[in-house]
């Protein structure tokens, strides 16, 4: 993992040092609330509805069990006893005080963590895949790549008030676990006669109007990624529309502009900045590089996971569906899920993160990832020990074994938290995992992404879940749009709408009418929800959602 | 026509704590909505929402709610307004754990 050299170290508190300061000048009154504001928000900290909500960066999604200690204690010392791990692998704490934010932030520092740039129109945390370095199907591990564009991106002079925010992904396997095309610019690395580089695509984004990112550069070489971004970015910064914020995204910029010109723009731009990289890049990547070489793994004998697997039904349905192949056949990557039925999605206690630490530092050689779709990752994980690890999660409620079905469910806060909402999300994602947990389908059902928006800004990508649930607020009534065959992976596609909203008490059936149509028409057991939306289109789950509607139509015929 | 004005709350959140805070007849801020002033003139909303945002020591974002006589003081008429009342559904955290 990378350590803070000295330059981050005092970056970081100096940071932490002014914020100091400026929360006394808006406390003692100095400084108004408009000259507080752009300042709180540059350091992650929001006011929501009920409280003031601290939002921290896991860049690209990567903790080791100290940090993830501190997290805990953070919980525990300044919010309620628990933190929220959102879809861009940041933990948000709801409940801390003004006062206290400094201290966070210095507790935060304490084991090289922050809120930088966690908000504002900036480049945010940087993501990345979250099995990077333990995933069999990657050509490399993407991190040392986030990590130099964290480092590039941090307080970059001309890059502090774009025309919106900025997110950036990256992935080191053609199996998209990134969500890359739903990005700003999305990075998927890729050799070409030998030489490694990067696939580059922008303009991918969710929110107001989704759209999937397209192709800037087929193939970028490996040592040009950071002036090629500077060039994306910066074109951006002066293109981008600055008169109306719902325009104001590169999705935007790339769709009027056309990506022909902005692929001119770019390159163009590119061709000016290229000579003032001189290499020092580069050998900075060397250095984080090292940093992120893989542990040296004990060899493990599997008879001890092979009798758990062949006693234990219990333990055996956790590891078919919670754990992944390792690089290495004797180690496994596991994800925790933070989705039991009923629980709110990316919610952990104070004492789950404990239990998760002491296991990372135990038997996953200090390592803990956060995926986007809000669950723990324990990237490096001997199979000798999985039935030890799967006894201590059963104890912290935290064994629950549904990782890509449909209680796994992303859900952005919504209205029980965001100021921006316009309907809860999490409510509804804890009864739909009720409902089928009670109705045992999971399994029947198969493979399959539900994720939930509170608000057409899309933080829970409900555009891109096979289905999708947009919570609106319709003349003062909750509302819930549904979209179906929306894909988040390589093969990404926004989601289209079945037709008019559902009421807050009738989106939970209407969820259950669309799957009980898809197991009732599927060709083959096989056959996922997706691939049967793909084949027979909208029409047979409209015919389940809108009872009548059909009748009426022939009616009026 | 101009539209009919609707009862309303001069509300904000707490600069210190952040929780949802209501403008009184009193001029006092208090966590609970049924306490609030429910102004029901509109140049008198305004005035009352000046007053509130007079005070950026206390509070941050003072706005206007609708609101509804009850039988114990003003009501939320929308359900965002509501939940500011209680807290979020999926812990029993904020205001309602005190009430």
């Amino acid at each position: 993992m990378y350590t803070y050299n000295d330059f981050d170290e005092a970056f970081v508190r100096e940071r932490v040092a002014q914020f100091r300061a400026q929360v006394e000048r808006r406390i003692d009154g100095s400084l108004t609330e408009d000259e507080f504001k752009p300042l709180r928000l540059m350091n992650g900290l929001y006011l929501q509805l009920h409280a003031y909500m601290l939002r921290v960066a896991i860049p690209y999604g990567t903790i080791s069990a100290r940090q993830m200690r501190q997290l805990a204690h953070i919980a525990d010392t300044w919010d309620r006893g628990y933190g929220h791990f959102t879809t861009r692998q940041n933990i948000q704490f709801n409940w801390p005080k003004l006062r206290d934010i400094p201290d966070i932030l210095d507790a935060l520092a304490d084991v090289e963590m922050h809120a930088i740039q966690t908000s504002g129109n900036t480049i945010r945390n940087v993501t990345a895949d979250h099995f990077a370095g333990a995933a069999k199907d990657e050509i490399a591990d993407p991190r040392p790549y986030a990590e130099l564009l964290r480092q590039w991106s941090t307080d970059h002079a001309e890059f502090q008030f774009l025309p919106r925010k900025f997110k950036i992904a990256v992935t080191g396997a053609a199996h998209d676990r990134a969500v890359i095309r739903a990005h700003d610019i999305g990075l998927q690395i890729v050799e070409q006669g030998g030489e490694r580089g990067f696939r580059v695509l922008a303009g991918g984004g969710l929110g107001r109007t989704p759209m999937i990112g397209q192709v800037v550069r087929e193939f970028l070489p490996e040592a040009d990624l950071l002036p090629y971004c500077e060039a994306i970015v910066s074109v951006y910064n002066l293109l981008g529309r600055r008169d109306n914020k719902f325009k104001a995204r590169i999705k935007i910029t790339v769709h009027e502009t056309g990506i022909d010109e902005i692929r001119r723009l770019v390159e163009e731009r590119f061709a000016e900045l290229r000579p003032a990289f001189t290499g020092v890049d580069q050998q900075i990547l060397a250095g984080i590089r090292a940093q992120f070489a893989l542990p040296e793994f004990d060899a493990r004998p599997l008879d001890t996971f092979d009798a758990a697997y062949g006693d234990d039904p219990v333990f055996r349905a956790w590891v078919d569906t919670n754990v992944t192949d390792h690089v290495r056949d004797d180690h496994a990557i596991v994800s925790v899920s933070l989705k039991t039925p009923g629980e709110t999605p990316g919610d952990a206690t104070s004492a789950q993160m404990e239990v998760l630490a002491a296991l990372a530092e135990a038997y996953g050689y200090d390592e803990l990832r956060i995926s986007h779709e809000q669950n723990v990752i324990l990237p490096h994980i001997p199979r000798a020990h999985l039935p030890e690890i799967h006894r201590a999660l059963k104890e912290a409620g935290l064994a629950a074994a549904n990782i890509g079905l449909v209680s796994d469910i992303i859900a952005c806060p919504g209205m029980d938290y965001c100021a921006l909402a316009t309907a809860r999300s999490i409510p509804v994602a804890q009864e739909i995992a009720t409902r089928f947990e009670e109705l045992k389908m999971a399994h029947e059902i198969g493979p399959l992404k539900i994720k939930i928006s509170g608000c057409i800004n899309a933080c829970g990508h409900h555009h891109v879940g096979h289905i999708g649930i947009l919570g609106l607020d319709r003349a003062g009534v909750e509302n819930y749009q549904i979209t179906l065959g929306g894909d988040g992976s390589e093969d990404a596609a926004i989601g289209a709408r079945t037709g008019p909203g559902f009421a807050y008490d009738e989106i939970v059936p209407a969820i259950e009418r669309i799957l009980k149509t898809y197991v009732k028409i599927r060709e083959t057991e096989d056959e996922t929800f997706l691939q049967t939306y793909r084949r027979v289109g909208m029409d047979p789950f409209k015919a389940a959602l809108y009872p009548g509607k059909d009748k009426e139509r022939a009616h009026a015929a | 026509m101009p539209r009919k004005f609707t009862p309303k709350v001069v509300t904000a959140n707490r600069l210190m704590e952040g929780d949802a805070v209501w403008l009184t007849e009193d001029d006092r801020w208090s966590p609970d909505m049924a306490e609030a002033e429910l102004i029901e003139d509109e140049a008198v909303a305004q005035d009352r929402l000046i007053h509130g945002q007079s005070q950026p020591d206390v509070v941050v974002g003072v706005y206007l709610a609708d609101a509804k006589a009850g039988p114990d003081g003003p009501e939320p008429t929308h359900f965002r307004e509501a939940f500011r009342t209680r807290g979020p559904s999926n812990y029993a955290h904020g205001k309602q754990e005190t009430a």
